[in-house]
């Protein structure tokens, strides 16, 4: 085995392990992006038993699903190889993906509409699961040992990238169908669409050889027999397992959610900064600082992970608040003064029935504009009982629809940008991280579990948990980031005392060292 | 260093217990709250899942705290594995 792989294998190596993580992650999201038409299509629209199922499919496939997944494919991938373990994680979630956009509706089909959905989320979630372990580990064991925090960050770049390409996609679509026929039938678009992606994708890794490491493994026959046994019924590999998950994944996944996902749902429903706005900023934000995932990465093969981590979960520690409390301020109008209002326009007066009762509630919404260029809605409300002798009940003053003056816009960008470099920091050197703390042949199974519990469950709950907190009496709008200022604080404290961090040996001759 | 460590595998070996114990509250609070019918199921069944892949997590963490306690990690194995 050579020590320096052809800088042109390598790169097909990234590439065909990249384009497979992304169109994983596309698959993934699309699905709750559009989970709204979904709904609407092939769930009835009384609630019932398939909200139930529907719950299951959004709830279980993101957490509960993908640490089995990580078990599963790991103990594969550690058996049979890397190469056909995440070549058939690909053909999971692909296939998934395209049968979910020939599901017929549940007008066609009733009940079985939203079952078939919910089993194919649970193949997804499984699949996924089994997908991230394999391409680092694949990238990771062509990789040269001083080289491997650079090229696995490639991976870590794939998942704001399928981010990426999923709102593209859909966005693409919908204005080429038109708004009507993509609720009807053209949200099918983007996951039948899906089938061309892992085609190509099939076809790419297909090309590819096994990891160099695994195969010199398989030819001494060291091959694991039982990955999952040695990996959590050993002693000593599994208190590394519990250190990759407590002292460093479980951090990375709270500092990713917030920063790419509650960020954005924050700006969006407590800042009621307007669709569009809360978007542009994400897009912005992403598109500036997906460079930094090889930056640290190539950085961390220098000065080792641990730091780098670290540091990432403590700016979050120590930042979440004050920035969240910039969001808060900026976006607040009830402190803004006569003389900064440029215009505002007619009022417009609805008048709805409150269900069930004959009463009414009579809003009246104008749009404000500012000197500054920003504008927002202003809703003013009050409920007209139909017993003329109730008295009429003035409701709070409601603000909506918030476009931010550009300059406060691009303040958003920034702080939206800071907060996914600390993304950035935590998960770009994280998969080598992974890939060095496992011996190579129970290594997929024993870095893909901690990754998807960190990931997937302390992560994944950050929206769930930070909602659950701010209904607690006394809670404010920040109330919510205690969950993941708490987690990665925990983590910050384990990683700082337990790890250790091993600069790689750039000398280190690997086929010494399987 | 390695006193610290031993020290603080206590305070792992404590929050274990006392983070489901905590969860389990909020479980039983949050179902009580919800309104009867589907939202009461959909409630307790997140709260349901929830439950099911903490506590493996928090008895991970009990288990991350006895080998603390116990000086498993005074020395961390030199990376050989790669």
């Amino acid at each position: 085995m050579s020590q320096e792989p052809q800088q042109s294998s390598i790169f097909k190596v990234i590439g065909a392990s990249s384009l497979g993580t992304l169109i994983e992650w596309y698959d993934f999201y699309i699905f709750g992006s559009l989970a709204t038409i979904i709904g609407s299509q092939l769930f009835p629209a009384d609630a019932g038993a398939s909200a139930l199922i529907n719950t299951l499919a959004i709830f279980a496939a993101g957490f509960i699903v993908r640490p089995f997944g990580a078990l599963v494919f790991g103990r594969l991938g550690d058996l049979i190889g890397r190469k056909y373990t995440f070549l058939l994680t690909l053909v999971l979630m692909g296939g998934s993906t395209f049968l979910i956009g020939l599901i017929p509706s549940y007008s066609s089909i009733g009940y079985a509409a939203p079952i078939l959905v919910l089993i194919l989320r649970l193949i997804q979630g499984l699949a996924l699961g089994g997908e991230y372990g394999g391409a680092a580990t694949y990238v990771a064991e062509h990789a040269p040992a001083n080289k491997r925090g650079f090229f696995t960050s490639w991976i870590q770049t794939t998942a704001t990238g399928g981010l990426f390409l999923s709102l593209g996609i859909i966005v693409l679509t919908k204005n080429l169908v038109g708004a009507e026929s993509f609720a009807d039938w053209g949200w099918r678009i983007p996951f039948l669409l899906s089938i061309l992606l892992v085609g190509v994708s099939i076809y790419i890794r297909m090309k590819m050889h096994e990891s160099p490491m695994f195969s010199k493994l398989k030819s001494e026959g060291k091959v694991s027999k039982n990955p999952l046994k040695e990996s959590f019924n050993n002693k000593a590999n599994f208190k590394m397992v519990l250190l990759a998950l407590f002292g460093a994944t479980m951090g990375q996944g709270v500092i990713w959610y917030t920063g790419q996902f509650y960020a954005q749902s924050f700006i969006e429903n407590t800042c009621h900064v307007d669709f569009n706005d809360s978007r542009y900023i994400l897009l912005w934000g992403i598109a500036f600082a997906t460079p930094f995932f090889v930056i640290f990465g190539s950085w961390s093969d220098k000065v080792g992970r641990k730091w780098i981590m670290l540091a990432g979960m403590l700016l979050g520690v120590i930042f979440y608040r004050p920035i969240y409390q910039i969001f808060l301020d900026d976006t607040d109008v009830t402190k803004i003064e006569q003389k900064d209002i440029a215009s505002v326009s007619d009022p417009v007066v609805t008048r709805t029935v409150i269900t069930g009762t004959a009463d009414s509630l009579i809003s009246t919404s104008s749009t404000v504009t500012l000197l500054n260029g920003a504008s927002f809605q202003k809703i003013q409300s009050h409920t007209k009982f139909a017993d003329a002798g109730k008295p009429i009940v003035e409701l709070p003053d409601a603000y909506k629809d918030k476009k931010l003056s550009t300059p406060v816009f691009w303040k958003f960008v920034f702080l939206i940008f800071f907060q996914i470099l600390l993304v950035t920091m935590v998960y770009g050197p994280i998969a080598a991280f992974l890939v060095e703390l496992f011996p190579t042949k129970i290594r997929y199974t024993s870095m893909s579990l901690p990754y998807h519990v960190g990931n997937g469950v302390f992560g994944g709950l950050v929206p769930f948990i930070a909602t659950l907190i701010a209904s607690f009496s006394g809670s404010t709008p920040l109330s919510g980031l205690w969950y993941p200022i708490g987690i990665a604080a925990l983590s910050l404290i384990i990683g700082t005392v337990y790890l250790s961090n091993k600069k790689p040996d750039h000398k280190e001759a690997e086929s010494e060292n399987i | 260093m390695n006193g610290l460590k031993k020290a603080l595998g206590l305070l792992w070996i404590i929050l274990g217990p006392v983070s489901i114990i905590f969860m389990f509250m909020q479980a039983f609070e949050k179902v009580g709250l919800a309104e009867e019918g589907v939202h009461k199921t959909n409630t307790a069944l997140q709260w349901g899942i929830i439950l099911f892949i903490f506590i493996p997590i928090s008895a991970g963490l009990v288990i991350f705290g006895w080998y603390a306690l116990k000086g498993e990690y005074d020395k961390l194995p030199d990376d050989d594995s790669l």
